[in-house]
């Protein structure tokens, strides 16, 4: 009789809880893994550019590479600043990391592998990128030092800025879905990528995400020749890990953002025989790193922006622009009457 | 458990592997390094010399405004949210009510432009 019980409770909750469970850890090791050959494949893009071998010491082509930095950043000492606020300060790069984390729950990497298909999904990503400010700002004020202070406020400007052009391009798309779920997304593009019809904003909404990443020619809150290293100049060891981890899992998670919105997410490019052969999750991976490989060559490639500049495309073009295309888009869809029906 | 709870059920979960993922890579971290503070160690760096004055000071109002603007234009992105997905039921009555709703905010935006809210020199 007991054992009944027992074997109801563990087939009811004890077997779903281990498999999910399952599912979060091989989620979190295999972005680990990306972003750990992320770091390796930025600096063997970026050394091919400027005709450099890049890392190739440690392992084959360097392959160990990323092992040996994370492992000499775990020995590293922690310094803890004498004028810094401890607590802000140790909780800062913690909660950049556990967001960049979380959001990868409700991405789908193909048809059905999701670990939460929950219906608000696009809002639950643009929810969690946008508290990713308070991880750099809370590291800036925490630290008490002048170049991280600037650097958060930099950030954290330039992040807000861009955000509102990164929402119009999400409403955009909304139009043409009339779902907030990912896997909606993905399906309403099984006739055309959205990348087509509405190519400006693909371009607007990659422009955005190099600016909310703080990735090159944006790089303004780091920007080493002035600021040192913006807002983690005060870190060491793991916090600064951590730091690193976060910034670089924003970025695929962001290159995944634009693979669902615009690039079909796991769908093949034409649904004929050689290409819906490839499972979908390779196509997916495919496109993400296509993706991340376009943020190493704007890297390589573009100058810095200044300060003004910045601001100027994202309130001045950036902004108006999106505002204007989604009322086009909405105008056109239902002056055509092609209004998604749910 | 209702719908509701098992869809979110692993987001909760998620989060509290996360959180106990980065305490544990902290803590260990603290405990295998060793640490040998010192006072020079453990200043505030502005490139070898002393800190001269308290870093949190004055700051460009512009970064306040700026983030004053960006409440306005995110709390209308909430808006369109719901918005674009209803877009099939409310039809043409809410198409136009929404365009309306931005004219307004349009006519602000080109008063903040104009007032020069937007420039950095």
């Amino acid at each position: 009789m007991a054992n009944d019980s027992l074997m109801i409770f563990w087939e009811g909750y004890g077997l779903p809880t281990v498999i999910i469970v399952a599912q979060i850890v091989a989620i979190i090791v295999a972005l680990l893994l990306s972003v750990a050959y992320l770091t390796l494949a930025e600096r063997k893009v970026l050394s091919a550019a400027q005709m450099r071998k890049g890392p190739n010491v440690v392992g084959p082509f360097g392959l160990l590479q990323p092992i040996a930095d994370g492992v000499k950043l775990l020995f590293k000492e922690t310094i803890l600043p004498a004028g810094a606020n401890r607590v802000v300060f140790i909780a800062a790069p913690m909660i950049t990391f556990i967001l960049a984390l979380i959001a990868w729950a409700v991405i789908p990497i193909g048809p059905g592998i999701v670990l939460a298909d929950i219906n608000v999904g696009i809002l639950y990503l643009f929810a969690i990128s946008s508290l990713g400010v308070y991880g750099v700002i809370m590291a800036g004020w925490a630290s008490n030092s002048k170049y991280p202070f600037l650097g958060a406020l930099r950030s954290a400007a330039q992040m807000v800025s861009y955000e509102v052009s990164m929402g119009f391009v999400i409403i955009t798309v909304l139009i043409c879905v009339g779902s907030l779920n990912l896997t909606d997304i993905v399906m309403a593009q099984q006739t055309v990528w959205f990348v087509v019809p509405l190519l400006p904003m693909f371009v607007i909404f990659f422009v955005s995400i190099l600016a909310e990443t703080n990735r090159s020619p944006f790089d303004l809150p780091e920007g080493e020749s002035e600021l040192v290293a913006g807002f983690f100049l005060e870190y060491s060891a793991i916090p600064f890990a951590l730091f690193y981890l976060g910034e670089y899992g924003n970025m695929i998670l962001m290159s995944a953002m634009t693979a669902i919105l615009f690039l079909g997410g796991w769908l093949p490019p034409v649904d004929v025989a050689p290409f819906n052969w490839i499972p979908g999750p390779i196509w997916f991976a495919g496109k993400v790193a296509f993706i991340l490989f376009c943020f190493l060559w704007v890297r390589a490639t573009m100058p810095r922006y200044r300060y003004d500049q910045l601001m100027r495309l994202g309130w001045k073009v950036f902004l108006p622009f999106s505002l204007f295309w989604v009322v086009l888009t909405a105008g056109v869809v239902v002056a055509f009457d092609w209004v998604p029906q749910p | 458990m209702t719908p509701l709870l098992t869809e979110y059920l692993p987001i909760l979960i998620f989060l509290g592997i996360a959180v106990g993922l980065t305490a544990v890579m902290v803590i260990m971290s603290y405990m295998v390094a060793p640490q040998r503070p010192d006072s020079e160690k453990v200043s505030a760096y502005e490139c070898g010399f002393e800190a001269f004055d308290d870093a949190r000071k004055m700051f460009d109002v512009r970064f306040y405004l700026v983030a004053i603007l960006f409440i306005i234009f995110d709390l209308e992105v909430a808006f369109l949210f719901p918005w674009a997905v209803a877009l099939g039921e409310i039809g043409l009555f809410g198409f136009w009510s929404m365009v309306l709703f931005l004219g307004i905010l349009t006519i602000g935006f080109v008063y903040e432009w104009k007032k020069g809210a937007l420039e950095w020199e």
